[in-house]
């Protein structure tokens, strides 16, 4: 039997694919033939390295020699001197850019490593229903260190220091937060997790509540300590059945080991946790709905102040934190609130999960420090648009977000710069569209959302976004004029300006930014009664040419409708008034004589 | 089970751990214990995680391999799910993603057995926090 004593893994992501790593392989592979190696050394292609703009990326095992830019022509070199001979190809390894040394050990060149993972740190690494494992990576160590080290003065100072901001969606800083709650004097007080994750393609918090609910654990318990709260709620949705029992399992693992209960680790500081179940209302993200739902009252939003932190959860003062943002927090206590600052930008320090959707080739979970790039992310992480299409925008934020377009992808991504921009960082979703989408009917997507998860209390969010999701339907159906793009424009200020919660002042967000960087679509609808992308139907017709038609009556018989006509051995025609654009007939033609238009 | 009482419990217990921790990862000459890990999130398990990791703990003790199958949460890589990490001893554990039963069945055959890597790899392209000391 063979056993390899190396492997030349190739690069297979669409970017080296697409620069010749299939030549590369195929003349590694002659290579070793030739000098008859191929039962001790393997060509393997694998998946993106995320470098891809350095690639194609040859890296060697076991010594992880890492090559970069490589060509089929090198593949006799690699054979012959560091397959044969055992030295490296110098000229093929990485520079580094500060001081053009050559890094060859691609354990060294982390740097080259777009991601960073500190939240999701234990995700797909420990069992997540092991408690043991998790300890084995440091969880409750960091608890530990807060409740014998420090005082909830000085723990609230590092988080301070640290610079976290809440990663649910609003960004603002964690530490102050926690101050204000800390300053709040009652007989009892309460941590509330927020697991009420409701963007439409974000999956974070449910990722990380399923693969390492201890981090989320360990830190509501510090976040007890610090503000003096003994009680810890999770309000997690009813819809994440898994997330739920993990979460469950790894609460009862804590309290056998005494890190939840009474006087923990002998300090004297006790703290417990209990759920609370979501039935999946997206306002309920919003914390005084979320906390009225929790008291059994209507998941509605109430006028602030008074702040949770004065009078929150049964009129007691109450700390609210999203799932992401405790994940961070652990590392944050182990490695120092300077090790944290120094990573992301200026005003947004460490990391940010994201949940990559759409038009692209590695859509998953990835998390990078703030201050990366959307086209790092977009087109290094997630590996480029699919099937090698045309980037059109990307959606960040969810409902609450907007557009941007490819004029922002060199922005450093942190809080700032994307409201700047015109969208909002949300919890993290992002959903890439490529020229097939069309931006009004992404517009009317995500009104459909608000005007379905509105919560109906307040009447600039209840009937204004109905309103602009029947103005945009309007427009889809090509039956739009100039003027409905200014009450499209100035309801949306309304709204925004009018209503209690974020969910009234952000929905209006995803119209506003389309009309920004989209204007030209919208006039195409309006104007030219034509969508671009060719997603509204209504402002699609089927033709069928007379020249290439011969008769066939296949689309006729497929026609649901009946809309199509013509004699055997005729030409065929399609009734405009009749077809539904359901895209049978172009289907069944054998003969291309049906087209869009 | 014994309660954790004071920060020197826990101390002794992490180092404890770790070492059982360390020495199923490590190994050592003697050891030989093979090590999967099944992407078990939601998106893992609606693509079929569980019965991959049912065919690895089925099949490997049918092959005589000395393995350790376990769950863990979500790696990241949606688009291949399921994913798995195989870690043989003495090496970089290695990801594949796509992983079937059919793709399971050929790594259990060839990199398993014989250290020979089959198509499906995910390189590992992110820093984790212990060697980031920037």
């Amino acid at each position: 039997m063979a056993k390899y004593k190396m492997h030349l893994l190739v690069c297979g992501g669409t970017g080296c694919r697409a620069s010749a790593s299939d030549a590369i392989v195929g003349k590694l592979q002659k290579e070793l033939d030739e000098k008859n190696l191929q039962d001790e050394v393997q060509v393997v292609m694998t998946g993106c390295f995320g470098f891809c703009e350095k690639g194609p990326i040859v890296k060697v095992l076991p010594d992880n020699t890492f090559y970069v830019q490589v060509k089929p022509d090198d593949a006799k070199v690699i054979v012959e001197e560091h397959v044969i001979k055992g030295r490296k190809v110098e000229k093929l390894l990485y520079k580094d850019p500060a001081d053009q040394k050559e890094i060859s050990d691609s354990k060294h060149m982390g740097f080259y490593k777009k991601q960073l993972r500190i939240a999701l740190r234990n995700c797909g690494v420990i069992n997540p229903e092991n408690i043991e494992e998790a300890i084995a990576r440091d969880a409750y160590a960091a608890l530990a260190k807060v409740l014998t080290e420090m005082t909830p003065q000085q723990a609230i100072q590092e988080m301070i220091d640290s610079g976290l901001r809440g990663r649910g969606g609003g960004g603002f800083p964690t530490g102050m937060k926690w101050k204000i709650a800390s300053q709040n004097h009652a007989d009892q007080k309460y941590v509330v997790c927020n697991a009420d994750e409701g963007d439409p393609g974000a999956f974070m918090d449910r990722s990380i509540l399923e693969g390492d609910p201890h981090s989320v654990i360990e830190a509501m318990a510090i976040n007890g300590y610090c503000i003096g709260a003994t009680k810890g709620l999770v309000y997690i949705r009813a819809e994440y059945p898994l997330a739920i029992e993990r979460l469950k399992i790894a609460i009862n693992q804590v309290r056998e080991y005494g890190l939840l209960g009474d006087d923990i680790l002998g300090t004297g500081f006790s703290f417990d946790i209990q759920l609370r179940y979501g039935a999946g209302a997206f306002v309920c993200g919003e914390e005084t709905a979320l906390i009225h739902s929790m008291e059994g009252e209507r998941g509605e939003p109430t006028f602030k102040p008074p702040f949770p932190a004065e009078s929150g959860y049964l009129g007691k003062p109450t700390n609210v934190n999203n799932v992401e943002t405790y994940a961070n927090i652990p590392v944050i206590y182990l490695k120092g609130a300077n090790w944290f600052n120094k990573i992301g930008t200026a005003k947004s320090k460490g990391t940010k999960v994201f949940a990559l959707a759409g038009k692209i080739n590695n859509v998953g979970l990835i998390e990078v420090p703030m201050g990366t790039t959307l086209r790092e992310v977009i087109y290094e992480i997630g590996g480029g648009i699919k099937d090698g299409k045309k980037f059109k925008a990307v959606q960040t934020g969810g409902p609450s977000g907007g557009c941007l377009t490819e004029k922002h992808l060199d922005t450093p991504i942190d809080y700032d710069n994307l409201i700047a921009s015109g969208s909002m960082m949300g919890s993290g979703g992002m959903i890439v569209m490529d020229e097939d989408d069309c931006m009004v009917s992404v517009a009317r997507f995500y009104l459909d959302f608000t005007v379905e998860e509105s919560c109906g209390k307040c009447a600039p969010c209840r009937i204004g976004n109905k309103r602009l999701h029947e103005q945009l339907d309007i427009i889809c159906k090509g039956k739009g004029t100039l003027a409905d793009m200014d009450k499209l424009r100035n309801l949306s200020h309304v709204i925004k300006d009018t209503s209690l919660c974020g969910l009234g002042q952000t929905s209006p967000n995803p119209v506003l930014s389309t009309l920004d960087n989209f204007y030209d679509e919208y006039l195409e609808h309006v104007h030219d009664k034509k969508c671009r992308a060719g997603v509204c139907k209504d402002l699609m017709q089927y033709i069928i040419d007379t020249e290439p038609c011969v008769g066939c009556t296949a689309c006729a018989r497929v026609c649901p409708v009946g809309a199509i006509s013509g004699e055997r051995k005729g030409p065929h025609t399609i009734d405009q008034t009749i077809c539904i654009k359901c895209g049978a007939c172009m289907d069944k033609c054998k003969f291309n004589a049906i087209s869009i238009h | 089970m014994v309660k954790v009482k004071s920060l020197a419990d826990l101390q002794n217990l992490k180092a404890n751990l770790q070492t059982k921790v360390d020495l199923r990862e490590k190994g050592d000459s003697a050891e030989r214990l093979v090590q999967v890990r099944v992407a078990m999130a939601t998106c893992g398990i609606a693509s079929g995680a569980k019965k991959v990791m049912e065919f690895f703990i089925d099949e490997l003790e049918k092959r005589n391999i000395d393995a350790v199958v376990t769950q863990t949460g979500c790696m990241g890589y949606c688009y291949a799910e399921p994913t798995i990490e195989v870690k043989l001893p003495n090496q970089d554990p290695v990801v594949f993603g796509y992983v079937d039963s059919k793709k399971a069945d050929e790594i259990i055959e060839k990199y398993i057995k014989n250290g020979e890597l089959v198509p499906g790899i995910i390189p590992v392209n992110y820093e984790t926090i212990d060697n980031n000391n920037q």
